[in-house]
C-alpha cells in the first residue's frame, strides 16, 4: 500500500515548550485515517504540520512526494480548520464560489459538491444562519471542490448529533471509495470504528497507529476507549 | 486560474461580506456626512466652515476605514479562513491586493458622498479643484485602511482594535493641525507631526483649498500614498503562512 504522507521524527516547539515529540506517521492512500485523542493532545498541530502552516517544525514531512506546504500541493491537499473556517456572512453558494476560484475548479463543481453534501436546497441561505451540521458540511464541500487527493479535516463532526455524524461519515466513505485519502481528527472515541486506520495521540506523542482490530488485539481490549486507556497508562508508566 | 482572478475574487468576496451587513454599510456611508453636517451647524459661519470643511471630509473616511479594515481582517485571521486559504494557491499579496481593491471602491463611494454632502448640503466652497479634493479624500481613506490592516496583526480581539483608535488615530488627529497649526506647535511636536501620515493628508487638503500649486498638492498626496503602500507591504509581511 502506498503512502500519501509521511512524518518522520517531527517535533514542534511553541514558545519554550515542545508540543509535539518525535512523531512518526504514515498515511495510507485511499483510507480514512482517524486522528484521535483528547483536546490539547496535538491533533491540530499534526494537521497543521501536514498542510505546512505550522511554524518551528523539525524533522521530515513528505506529502504526495513533496515537502509540506509546497506550491504543488496547494490544489491536491485541502484543509479545514477546527473552527470550520467558513464565511458566515455569505451564502452557501458564495462560499463555494470563492473556494472554487481559489483552487481554480470548474463552475460545475459547485452544483456537484452541493449535491454530494446534501445542501442543494440551502444554496442561497447564509452560512451563519445554518445549523452546526450544515455549517460543517459547507466547510467539507469547500474542501472537496478542487477534487484534492488528500483531505485534512480538523474536528469535522464536533458537536453533531449521531444522525448528522453518520451522514458526514457516509460522505467520507464515498470519498475514500473514490480513492481519496482523509485525515479526520476527533476527540470522540466511538468514531474510531468508522476509520480504516487509527492514530492515537496523547501529550504530543503518537501512542498507536494501526487498524482498530489490531489495536484491540494488541491491548486485549474490546473498545477504542479501553484501548486508548490501556495505551495511555502504559505511556505514563514508561 | 491567475493571480488577477484570485485578487478579483477576494475583492468581490470582501464587498459581498460588507454588503451583507446593511447597518455597517449605512454607518460607513452616512456617519461621515452627518459629522460634517454637525460641524457646519456648530461653526454657524461660512468662512469658518470653509477653513476646516475640507479637512473634515478627509478625516472621517480615514477613521472609518481604519476601523472597518482592521476588524474585517482580524475576523479573517481569527475565524481560520485566512489560514485555510493560505494553504490553497492564494498568495498573501493577492489577499492584501484584494482587500485594497475592495476598500478603494468603498472609499470612492464614501468620499464621494461626504464631499457632495459638504458642498451641496453644507454649502462648503472647495475653492480649489474639487476633483483634487476627492482624490485626496480617497487616498486618505486608503491610508486609514492600510494602517487598519497592519494594526489587525497586533490585535488578538476586537476590543484591542477599538483601543488602537485612541492609541494611534487620536494623536494623529490632535497633532494633524486641525486644532493648532502645526507651525505653532512646540518644536518636538512639530517634528513629530511631520512624521505622521494624517498631517500630510490634511496638509494636502489645505493646499487644495488654499489654491497652492499642483506640485505642492501632489507632494503631500504622494507622501500619504507612500505611507499607504508601505503599511500594505508591512501588512503583507505580518500575514505569515506558518504560525
Amino acid at each position: 500500500m502506498s503512502n500519501v504522507a509521511t512524518l518522520s521524527g517531527i517535533s514542534v516547539h511553541r514558545g519554550k515548550t515542545e508540543v509535539l515529540h518525535e512523531v512518526n506517521l504514515q498515511l495510507e492512500a485511499g483510507k480514512i485515517i482517524g486522528l484521535l485523542g483528547p483536546s490539547g493532545a496535538g491533533k491540530s498541530t499534526i494537521m497543521r504540520v501536514l498542510v505546512g502552516v505550522q511554524a518551528r517544525v523539525t524533522g521530515e514531512v513528505s506529502v504526495l512526494g513533496a515537502p509540506a506546504g509546497s506550491a504543488k500541493l496547494a490544489t491536491s491537499v485541502a484543509y479545514s480548520t477546527q473552527s470550520s473556517s467558513v464565511f458566515d456572512d455569505l451564502t452557501v453558494e458564495q462560499n463555494l464560489q470563492f473556494a472554487r476560484e481559489m483552487v481554480g475548479a470548474a463552475k460545475e463543481r459547485i452544483g456537484g459538491v452541493l449535491a454530494e453534501v446534501g445542501l442543494t436546497a440551502q444554496a442561497k441561505a447564509k452560512v451563519g444562519a445554518l445549523s452546526g451540521g450544515q455549517r460543517n458540511r459547507v466547510s467539507l464541500a469547500m474542501a472537496m471542490i478542487g477534487q484534492p487527493q488528500l483531505l485534512i479535516l480538523d474536528e469535522p463532526t464536533v458537536g453533531l448529533d449521531p444522525v448528522l455524524r453518520a451522514e458526514i461519515w457516509a460522505i467520507f466513505r464515498q470519498l475514500a471509495n473514490a480513492g481519496k485519502t482523509l485525515l479526520v481528527s476527533s476527540h470522540v472515541m466511538d468514531e474510531a470504528e468508522r476509520c480504516d486506520q487509527l492514530v492515537f495521540v496523547r501529550d504530543g506523542r503518537v501512542i498507536a497507529s494501526d487498524s482498530l482490530a489490531n489495536i484491540l488485539l494488541q491491548t486485549n481490549s474490546t473498545s477504542a476507549e479501553a484501548a486508548f486507556l490501556a495505551l495511555a497508562t502504559k505511556q505514563v508508566a514508561a | 486560474m491567475s493571480s488577477m482572478t484570485r485578487t478579483a475574487a477576494i475583492a468581490h468576496r470582501v464587498l459581498l461580506t460588507i454588503r451583507a451587513d446593511k447597518r455597517t454599510v449605512g454607518l460607513m456611508f452616512l456617519v461621515p456626512s452627518l459629522l460634517v453636517g454637525l460641524f457646519s451647524w456648530m461653526f454657524n459661519s461660512a468662512t469658518l466652515f470653509d477653513k476646516v470643511g475640507g479637512r473634515l471630509v478627509g478625516l472621517f473616511p480615514f477613521v472609518v476605514m481604519f476601523l472597518a479594515a482592521s476588524i474585517t481582517t482580524l475576523k479573517e485571521r481569527r475565524s481560520g479562513t485566512l489560514e485555510r486559504f493560505l494553504t490553497t494557491p492564494m498568495k498573501r499579496g493577492e489577499f492584501i491586493a484584494g482587500y485594497a481593491v475592495a476598500f478603494t471602491l468603498m472609499a470612492i463611494v464614501q468620499s464621494g458622498i461626504t464631499l457632495s454632502f459638504a458642498i451641496f448640503v453644507c454649502g462648503f466652497d472647495p475653492k480649489g479643484n474639487s476633483w483634487y479634493l476627492f482624490l485626496a479624500a480617497v487616498v486618505n481613506a486608503l491610508c486609514g485602511m492600510s494602517l487598519g490592516l497592519l494594526a489587525s496583526a497586533f490585535a488578538t480581539s476586537e476590543f484591542q482594535v477599538i483601543q488602537f483608535m485612541p492609541a494611534f488615530i487620536f494623536p494623529q488627529i490632535i497633532l494633524g493641525g486641525l486644532f493648532v497649526p502645526v507651525e505653532q506647535m512646540p518644536d518636538t511636536l512639530h517634528t513629530l507631526s511631520d512624521w505622521l501620515p494624517l498631517t500630510h493628508s490634511l496638509r494636502a487638503i489645505v493646499d487644495i483649498t488654499d489654491g497652492k500649486p499642483t506640485s505642492d498638492i501632489l507632494l503631500e498626496v504622494g507622501i500619504v500614498a507612500a505611507v499607504c503602500a508601505g503599511s500594505l507591504l508591512l501588512g503583507a509581511l505580518t500575514l505569515r503562512k506558518r504560525t
